[in-house]
């Protein structure tokens, strides 16, 4: 592409496109056809670029500029003032603070961007990921073609290792050390395999990588075929990620077209294929050794370890597992050296970790910062601070495994150990904030309902232990918790943790317990006081109609058990013996005349 | 009809096939499952009789997989399935309502399909899209920032379009 002067990325996540981002493709395509820039000018389709509340988002580059909440009548102009007159169109710009970050120069200086660094993403965005090409000019198997020229196995093995980079799957195990054991295991066949089962519900940075950066997975898992002695490779994928097993799947094909996937890889003596092969929605298919139950055809329940798969895995063989973000810090590891890589983060936690910033906060999207940045930082600096003007109120790390920090916890460093002296757990990397108008006795509940669906049955502690806290929960924000309940759902809630057979079981009390230990004056508040401070549990709330009425009806008209009565013009009132606490007076009065409390 | 059927099941046929050549045959029964889904929309009980003859599995082996996967549906389904996220991003800004206001719109619990068969109110698990939360599906298209009211809207418009 010679002629190319211009490149104009254009995010392609879901967030994007619900905003507009396909007509905005339409009306750029129609601007360069306009004068007659066909020639110059080339339109990439990235993932999520991880600025979900910016979008429709269009980057141009060179330059690295980037344009935020452009709209189909804004492409014109971004063509015309950007690439014929050379003017930046000022009042699209995303740019609000200027910090330099190397890392992270290929997005410029801006404040969501600027305090990242990109490591796992670092191709997230600027190739296009159905074009192998791209991958290849950005140093794309490159390290493959090195551990394969240059390096032992065992080499490749003690690079992971010096690099220090633990699993992002949620363990945090020592990847290099896992590596060794599956490569030592006796065995004529090995397997590897990349964990995409993503089953934290509010995650979504595995998808956002496959999406964006294919190869990288791929090479990732090649370069380990060659470390352990593997010819295989398997990715284990969620069935809803459509988008991303098609990127997948034509990585693959590229690849081996290219030679760098298939029988003797760049002429050496190593062969590796990969094949994917699609979950089927459950959430305890992300543990491993369910997921191998799953791979083998069977129901996805987990088993007893040890032995662990890194001895006896997929068809008894030993087998490799590793999570997607794992896999896509390996080629980096190896071009730059596990020296370099351990320079990044804190003394126990190397590296990098994306985390997936939603709920309550401003700028919700993908984050990916070094391991040790704070959660305040996270919070407030790259996330802008709380949506809508609330007040801050807890922050959820790790799903439905991990647990709820107040306030004053903010300043605690993300990474394996600080998260989880403090009660919470790293988990996948989902974060979620939560602003006053939830209320905690409800999120812990949420989070319960949720594991308690999942539980694959198999042990007691586990199915049992989750029901019977659950229905205790449910009976607190109904009103009718009693005196004990709190203690009740400790106890249940550490025997489940203490003898469920796999992770599921032993972190499904987190959520409770956390809420119990940081929130419990609204627990108590819900049981002796009945009340609900954030107003969310129905049965807790009184609706009164207050002096602003005008009298409209609208409320009456609603109101399925005719609780409401008033004239005309006159003030309403509702009777409280009638009313169901629906709400739906509530959700209807114009004239905020109705209270909850 | 009946032709269709045969065409689907013949296609079936051939790809369970060509699984079979593989190492571990029996470990594609997952995706045997799934294309039987693609192809009909759900797991037709007569059909599995065909998988379990075709890769030498018993019956009830398969169901009991079946049953075991959130994924897979065990009866027809609707026209469109609307998918409400209930992930946490959602949870937090509201997808229990916008949930409520499509059971009762609809008029069915979920999992289940309206009675004219138009609707399958499903729920879902972070559709990846939180920036837009509280976030729906219908069938392959995403919808963000809904409340009861306009999620109730747009099931109207997905209602006119198929009577008109
Ligand atoms: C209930 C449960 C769900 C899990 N879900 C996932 C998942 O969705 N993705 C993942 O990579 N690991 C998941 N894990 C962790 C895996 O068991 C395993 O530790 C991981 O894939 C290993 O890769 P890593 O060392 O690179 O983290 C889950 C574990 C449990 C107990
Ligand atoms: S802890 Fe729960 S999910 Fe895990 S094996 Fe036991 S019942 Fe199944
Ligand atoms: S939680 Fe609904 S899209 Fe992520």
């Amino acid at each position: 592409m010679p002629n190319t002067e211009y490149i104009i990325t254009l995010c392609d996540g879901p967030s994007c496109i619900h905003k507009g981002s396909r007509t905005v493709k339409d009306a750029l395509e129609e601007a360069i056809a306009k004068h007659n820039m066909q020639d110059k000018v080339k339109i990439h389709l990235s993932g999520c670029l991880g600025m979900c509340s910016k979008g429709p988002i269009v980057i141009v580059n060179p330059g690295y500029t980037i344009y935020g909440s452009v709209t189909e009548a804004d492409a014109a102009e971004i063509i015309e003032q950007h690439l014929i007159n050379g003017k930046y169109v000022t009042r699209l710009v995303v740019d609000e603070d200027h910090l330099y970050n190397r890392f992270f120069r290929i997005f410029g200086d801006n404040d969501f961007f600027g305090k990242q660094m990109r490591i796992t993403l670092r191709n997230c965005g600027i190739i296009d990921p159905e074009n192998i090409d791209d991958y290849l000019s950005l140093r794309g198997y490159e390290a493959l073609a090195k551990v394969l020229t240059e390096l032992t196995p065992k080499d490749v093995i003690d690079e992971v290792k010096t690099s220090g980079l633990r699993g992002r799957g949620g363990g945090g195990f020592p990847t290099g050390v896992k590596w060794d054991f599956t490569a030592n295991a006796p065995g004529d066949e090995r397997y590897v395999i990349c964990n995409a089962d993503e089953g934290d519900p509010g995650a979504f940075m595995d998808r956002s990588a496959i999406e964006g950066d294919p190869h990288t997975i791929l090479e990732g898992m090649a370069i380990a075929g060659y470390a352990i002695g593997s010819t295989k490779g398997i990715v284990y994928i969620r069935a809803e990620y459509p988008l991303a097993i098609k990127r997948l799947e034509k990585a693959i094909e590229d690849a081996s077209k290219n030679n760098l996937l298939g029988d003797n890889i760049l002429g050496s003596e190593f062969s590796f294929d990969i094949e994917i092969r699609l979950g089927a929605g459950a959430f305890v298919c992300g543990e491993e050794t369910a997921l191998i139950h799953s791979i083998e055809g069977s129901r996805g329940m987990p088993r007893p370890r040890p032995p662990y798969p890194s001895v006896k895995g997929l068809f008894g063989k030993p087998t490799l597992i590793n999570n997607v973000e794992t896999w896509a810090n390996i080629p980096v590891i190896i071009l730059d050296g596990g020296k370099w890589f351990s320079s990044i983060g804190t003394e126990t936690s190397k590296g990098t970790k994306v985390f997936a910033v939603a709920g309550m906060v401003k700028n919700t999207g993908l984050v990916e910062v070094p391991m040790g940045t704070t959660l305040r930082n996270i919070v407030y600096d790259i996330g802008g601070g709380i949506e809508g003007g609330g007040k801050f109120k807890a922050i959820q790390t790790g799903g439905p495994s991990g647990g709820c920090l107040p306030e004053e916890y903010l300043d605690t460093k993300v990474d394996y150990e600080s998260l989880a002296a403090v009660g919470s757990i790293m988990g996948s990397g989902g974060m979620i904030v939560i602003d006053e108008h939830s209320c905690m006795v409800d999120v812990a509940k949420f989070f319960l309902e949720f594991t308690q669906d999942e539980s694959c049955g198999k042990c007691t502690p586990c199915r049992e232990g989750t029901k019977r806290m659950l229905e205790i929960l449910t009976r607190i924000t109904q009103g009718k918790g009693k005196p004990g309940d709190i203690e009740k759902l400790e106890r249940l809630g550490t025997m489940a943790q203490r003898s469920s057979l796999c992770g599921l079981g032993q972190s499904a009390p987190n959520p409770v317990l956390s809420t119990i230990k940081n929130f419990r004056q609204e627990y108590e508040d819900h049981i002796f006081n009945k009340k609900c401070v954030a107003g969310v549990c129905g049965a807790l709330l009184t609706y009164t109609i207050i002096e602003k009425c005008v009298g409209c009806g609208a409320c009456k008209r609603v109101c399925p058990t005719n609780a409401i009565s008033g004239t005309r013009k006159q003030l309403h009132t509702i009777d409280q013996d009638a009313c169901i606490k629906c709400g739906q007076c509530y959700d209807t009065c114009k004239f905020e005349a109705i209270t909850k409390a | 009809m009946i032709e269709m059927k045969d065409q689907k099941i013949d296609e079936l046929k051939e790809y369970i096939a060509a699984t079979q050549s593989n190492d571990n045959p029996e470990s594609y029964l997952i995706a045997v499952l799934h294309k039987v889904q693609g192809l009909f929309g759900y797991l037709p009980r007569e059909v599995m009789d065909v998988v379990a003859k075709a890769m030498n599995i018993p019956t009830a082996h398969i169901w009991g997989v079946a049953t075991f996967y959130h994924y897979f549906n065990l009866k027809p389904v609707g026209k469109h399935i609307v998918s409400v996220c209930m992930g946490t991003a959602c949870y937090v800004r509201g997808a229990g309502k916008v949930l409520e206001a499509l059971k009762k719109n609809i008029g069915v619990e979920i999992g289940e399909t309206s009675e004219d068969k138009l609707f399958t109110l499903q729920e879902a698990r972070c559709l990846g899209a939180c920036g837009i939360a509280p976030v729906i599906m219908i069938d392959d298209k995403i919808y963000g920032e809904l409340t009861g009211k306009t999620a109730t809207e747009l099931i109207k418009k997905y209602r006119k379009a198929a009577k008109g």
